[in-house]
């Protein structure tokens, strides 16, 4: 079973699905949706086909595929997986077709070509699984651009109001920041000794100069932090998570983003391990300011799209310290955090657009009291902030747990601070939930008819594996830690740190 | 008198230059004996004809490695590649040319010599009739390219130079709308062309005074030797280099660029855009590598900087730009200095990597010049930008085509774009060329930014009360068109044969 090639059929079946899609006749858009559906849940069968064929006790790398591509400069089609990439290819799995059947009738029929936003989507799902399946530095840099050519389409043709600057700015930083990588790239190759394979480059670095080093570091890095976003490269984000259809915004904050982290994970830790430990001081800090910035900024938001994006910068600052704190606690929880916030933060923009499509609006000002009127969605949308604050018993607060943990035991004062951001994510969320279903009832709430109507079937099948997933794994998270530990392990003997011992957590330093 | 030795010929190698002239010397006839209404039809098919046949003596002459007709011509892997690629790109180019579906009587006006506004002009703009002329002065322009990159001396190379400069000055002229500013065009191009020629020349009699000859074997040898006078070699590099640099587009001498792409004919523009580039980057690359392979210390920062400052210019004056074609005519600047970037590179990498980027462009560039003479309304074409608005919904294939044209400009891979830019900057910084590299990866971020209006334009604004219709395309502008697009997503998607074809033919005979 593991001789089959996964990860290319993985990449693949999205694609050829969107061109299906694509083609379908505008004017029948049900055949669209179920023929994109049905793509979609082959994917997520074949990835859960090749979750219980990975084998937990191997090796890094599995699924393991090389074709030929451009000899000249060796670039390859070379697809492999480890632990930390294969979760994230499930997460993406799973979330896809939940945001197909969320974004049913998102798109007015009359105005816009639902055949295309549903092509869209497989096509960002189809790069999407490239960037995480890739195992060639030039292959990952081409899903890694390409990625944002769909994006650009569903922020830009079918967002909201601000959607034309929103699309222009996420087009612009993620280019500006994909142009450092280009440059870092081609410079790789160069002292690399012209190859793009993972493997070979990794074994090269050990002779890399410092100092070239510490560049091709910053280069990557810059592109990565201004996708995850990073403090201060951050200011995308809000504007493109609040203009985009709600689908896009799930998976732009639930999936896209995490590019960012993985990539800091997959090629700047082990590639430059060096760099890395020059520079994760500087990491260290834009995290802790982006977890405590990005968390008094959301307090303040009035729109719900954008406060939900500020908590994802805040989350994204936790993924941060607990990369850069070179522990194998704090980086398995750091994993863990990308799947759990992909789950949390997904939910809770799935479910902030079920009301956004109901009252036509996304300020919290407009709602108030709407418990009364729909129950059911305001008790989903308190689960969901609860979730995303990390309650015990909900799945991120083990990874956020384990991230504080892992960074006290080598950082504490960052440790400290961060922990602040907890207080902070407990005062958004919950202040958000009370201004917008608890209280007197909002008069001009009571009148918007599609508010009487709770959520309906379609919404439930949407919401039930995100709110199921995030119990199980707030309970159990052992299969999941299972797969992401060993993957987490070797990159951070990568990086060259060892685990300080429990004695030796005083010492306060980072250990070198 | 002493024998006089004739030098020897293979005619083999010469037949693709011999071709096209003769081809262009019967098309000159064909004006003088073919009744005018037949004239069009024989004129393009004697044209194609004659391209695609020297196109195949190009491939079969593929392996020739020769220095010929007493050391005036080499005929090489990159003059054969170089000429494959002027002869591939001048097809396409034809087919724009040859276009009159869209417009009765297409592009060229029938009467340039009518004073503009006159009783007579009025009457002529409706007429059916257009130039026929163009062929045989395309030929001939086309002629020169294929001399030019394969000029193994310096007044060889002159004389190709004027052959190929000569007939593009007169074919700018030949606007169907828009005549003053086409002749303006014209008259621009040539009066700086002039001086550019002039000043090639100019060095060619210094460098002859330094080296006692002027074929770049001889020069090459000529560097070698300390003795000699430093003067007359700088001097004579600067200035047969600003003569290159012009026809390049290059910054500073690149200002004729915007309104001459402007102003000529659609077509025209295209044409220059695409093959007088691969024939002016194809005889820099020979001139710097085979002559002056010596000093390459000493020119690599000067021209590193006008490199530099190509890609500034290109990249920040195309931001301000509100006419798509002076908008293209930027952003050809700012490739102008990628190509650079390459040349500079000064290895085998990147002499490969140019000529790979040379042929990409080219497609590119063609196919997004056969979109914008496609977009047109009463008074021809509309060029201004803010005329595009809301085209995606109006004509969402043609407005796709043209995004993902952009898309290529702007280095996203699976674009041509991506893996030509990755071909030269790689060189550059394996050759030590890092500087330039991040100069280029800078200038590539501005520039994405008016490609991504354009975009913004086409899909995401409604439809204005203006927006003209598009015309659509006739049989030879959508084969243009075709040829184009799936040139830039082919060798996008998959460069390796090309990149293999660059490699072989990247090495000059001396």
């Amino acid at each position: 079973m593991s001789d089959f090639p996964f990860l290319s059929v993985l990449t693949l079946l999205p694609l050829v699905g969107a061109v299906v899609v694509a083609f379908l006749p505008r004017t029948r858009p049900g055949q669209a949706k179920y023929v994109a559906l049905g793509f979609s849940l082959a994917v997520l069968v074949l990835s859960i086909v090749m979750w219980v064929a990975f084998n937990v006790g191997g090796e890094r790398f599995q699924f393991r595929e090389s074709y030929q591509w451009i000899p000249t400069w060796d670039a390859r089609f070379t697809f492999a997986a480890d632990g930390i990439a294969l979760v994230m290819l499930v997460l993406i799995a799973i979330l896809i077709p939940v945001v197909l059947l969320a974004s049913w009738n998102d798109v007015d029929e009359s105005q816009r070509s639902v055949p295309a936003y549903f092509a869209l989507l497989l096509l960002l799902e189809s790069t999407m699984i490239g960037v995480f399946a890739a195992a060639d530095v030039f292959l990952f840099y081409v899903f890694f651009e390409v990625m944002l050519v769909p994006m650009y389409f569903l922020i830009g043709s079918f967002g909201g109001p601000r959607r034309q600057y929103a699309a222009v700015k996420f087009f612009l930083y993620s280019l500006v920041g994909g142009l450092f990588m280009l440059a870092a790239v081609i410079g790789l190759w160069v002292v690399g000794g012209h190859t793009f394979d993972w493997q070979a480059l990794v074994q090269a670095s050990g002779s890399f100069e410092t100092d070239t080093a510490r560049w091709l570091f910053l280069g990557f890095f810059v592109a990565f932090a201004i996708k995850a976003p990073f403090f201060p490269f951050h200011t995308w984000l809000p504007d493109a998570g609040a203009a985009a259809p709600v689908g896009a915004s799930a998976l732009l904050v639930g999936v896209l983003d995490k590019v960012g982290t993985f990539g800091i994970l997959r090629y700047c830790l082990p590639m430059f391990p060096e760099a890395s430990r020059w520079f994760a001081p500087a990491a260290l800090i834009l995290g802790v300011i982006g977890i405590l910035y990005a968390a008094l900024l959301a307090v303040g938001q009035n729109d719900l799209k954008r406060l939900v994006s500020y908590t994802s910068i805040a989350h994204f600052g936790f993924i941060g310290i607990g990369i850069f704190a070179f522990t194998t606690q704090a980086g398995t929880g750091s994993v863990l955090y990308m799947v759990n916030h992909g789950l949390a933060t997904g939910l809770l923009f799935l479910v902030v657009g079920m009301f956004v499509a109901r009252r036509g609006s996304a300020l919290v000002s407009d709602f108030g009291g709407a418990g009364k009127l729909v129950p059911v969605l305001a008790g989903l949308l308190f689960f969901a902030g609860l979730a995303s604050l990390a309650l015990p018993g909900t799945a991120p607060f083990v990874s956020e747990f384990l991230v504080l943990i892992g960074t006290f035991s080598t950082h504490k004062a960052y440790a400290v601070i961060a922990t602040a951001g907890i207080i902070l994510a407990a005062a958004y969320v919950l202040w958000m939930v009370q201004r917008t279903t608890q209280g007197t009832l909002n008069p001009a709430l009571a009148e918007a008819p599609e508010m009487r109507k709770d959520i309906t079937l379609r919404e439930k099948i949407v919401v039930a594996p995100l709110v199921l997933l995030l119990l199980v794994l707030g309970f159990y998270p052992k299969p999941v830690t299972d797969v992401i530990n060993p993957a987490v392990e070797a990159t951070m003997q990568d990086v060259g740190t060892t685990d300080p011992a429990p004695t030796a957590v005083a010492n306060g330093r980072v250990a070198r | 008198m002493g024998d006089l030795t004739l030098p020897d010929i293979d005619y083999g190698a010469l037949a693709p230059m011999l071709i096209l002239f003769g081809a262009a010397c019967l098309g000159v006839l064909v004006e003088a004996i073919v009744p005018r209404a037949r004239r069009h039809g024989v004129q393009l098919t004697l044209a194609l004809l004659s391209l695609v046949a020297a196109l195949v003596v190009v491939i079969v002459e593929r392996n020739t490695r020769i220095v010929t007709i007493g050391g005036a011509v080499a005929i090489d892997g990159p003059s054969i590649f170089l000429q494959g690629s002027i002869l591939l790109l001048g097809i396409v180019s034809l087919l724009l040319i040859g276009e009159r579906s869209i417009e009765a009587g297409g592009a060229f006006v029938s009467q340039a010599a009518v004073t503009v506004g006159s009783q007579k002009d009025l009457r002529q703009v409706g007429s059916a009739g257009g130039a026929t002329e163009v062929y045989p002065l395309t030929v001939f322009s086309l002629g020169g390219m294929l001399l030019f990159v394969a000029a193994n001396d310096l007044l060889t190379m002159f004389v190709a130079l004027e052959v190929l400069s000569l007939p593009l000055y007169l074919l700018c002229a030949l606007a169907r709308r828009r005549r003053l500013l086409s002749q303006e065009a014209a008259l621009k191009y040539f009066l700086l062309g002039s001086y550019a020629s002039a000043f090639f020349l100019f060095g060619v009699a210094l460098l002859y005074g330094y080296s006692g000859a002027v074929d770049l074997a001889a020069i090459h040898t000529a560097v070698a030797d300390p003795s000699r006078s430093e003067v007359l070699l700088f001097g004579g590099l600067a200035l047969v280099a600003i003569g290159l640099l012009f026809k390049s587009a290059a910054a500073p001498f690149h200002v004729w660029t915007p309104d001459v792409y402007q102003g000529a004919p659609t077509p025209v523009t295209a044409l220059m855009a695409a093959c007088t580039k691969v024939a002016a980057f194809g005889a820099l690359l020979r001139v710097l590598y085979v002559a002056f392979d010596g000093v390459r210390w000493d020119f690599q920062p000067v021209l590193g900087a006008v490199a530099v400052l190509t890609m500034l210019v290109g990249a920040i004056l195309a931001v301000t730009q509100t006419d798509m074609k002076r908008l293209l005519a930027y952003s050809s600047i700012a490739n102008a200095g990628y190509l650079l970037v390459g040349v500079l590179a000064l290895n085998k990498e990147g002499l490969s990597g140019t000529m790979f980027y040379l042929v990409a462009y080219g497609f590119s560039v063609l196919a997004a010049f056969g979109i914008v003479s496609l977009v047109r309304d009463s008074e021809g074409e509309a060029t201004h930008l803010s005329r595009w608005a809301g085209l995606g919904r109006r004509s969402p294939i043609l407005a796709g085509l043209f995004s993902f044209l952009l898309l290529a400009f702007a280095g996203i891979p699976l674009t041509s774009g991506f893996t030509a830019k990755f071909a030269v900057f790689g060189a550059a910084v394996d050759g030590g060329q890092t500087w330039l590299v991040i100069v280029g990866v800078i200038t590539s971020m501005l520039l994405a930014f008016p490609y991504l209006r354009v975009v913004v334009l086409m899909w995401l604004s409604e439809p204005g009360e203006t927006t003209p219709a598009v015309s659509v395309p006739g049989f030879l502008t959508s084969a243009a068109l075709a040829i184009g697009v799936i040139a830039t997503f082919a060798l996008g998607v998959i460069p390796a044969p090309l990149l293999d074809l660059t490699n072989d033919a990247a090495n000059f005979v001396r």
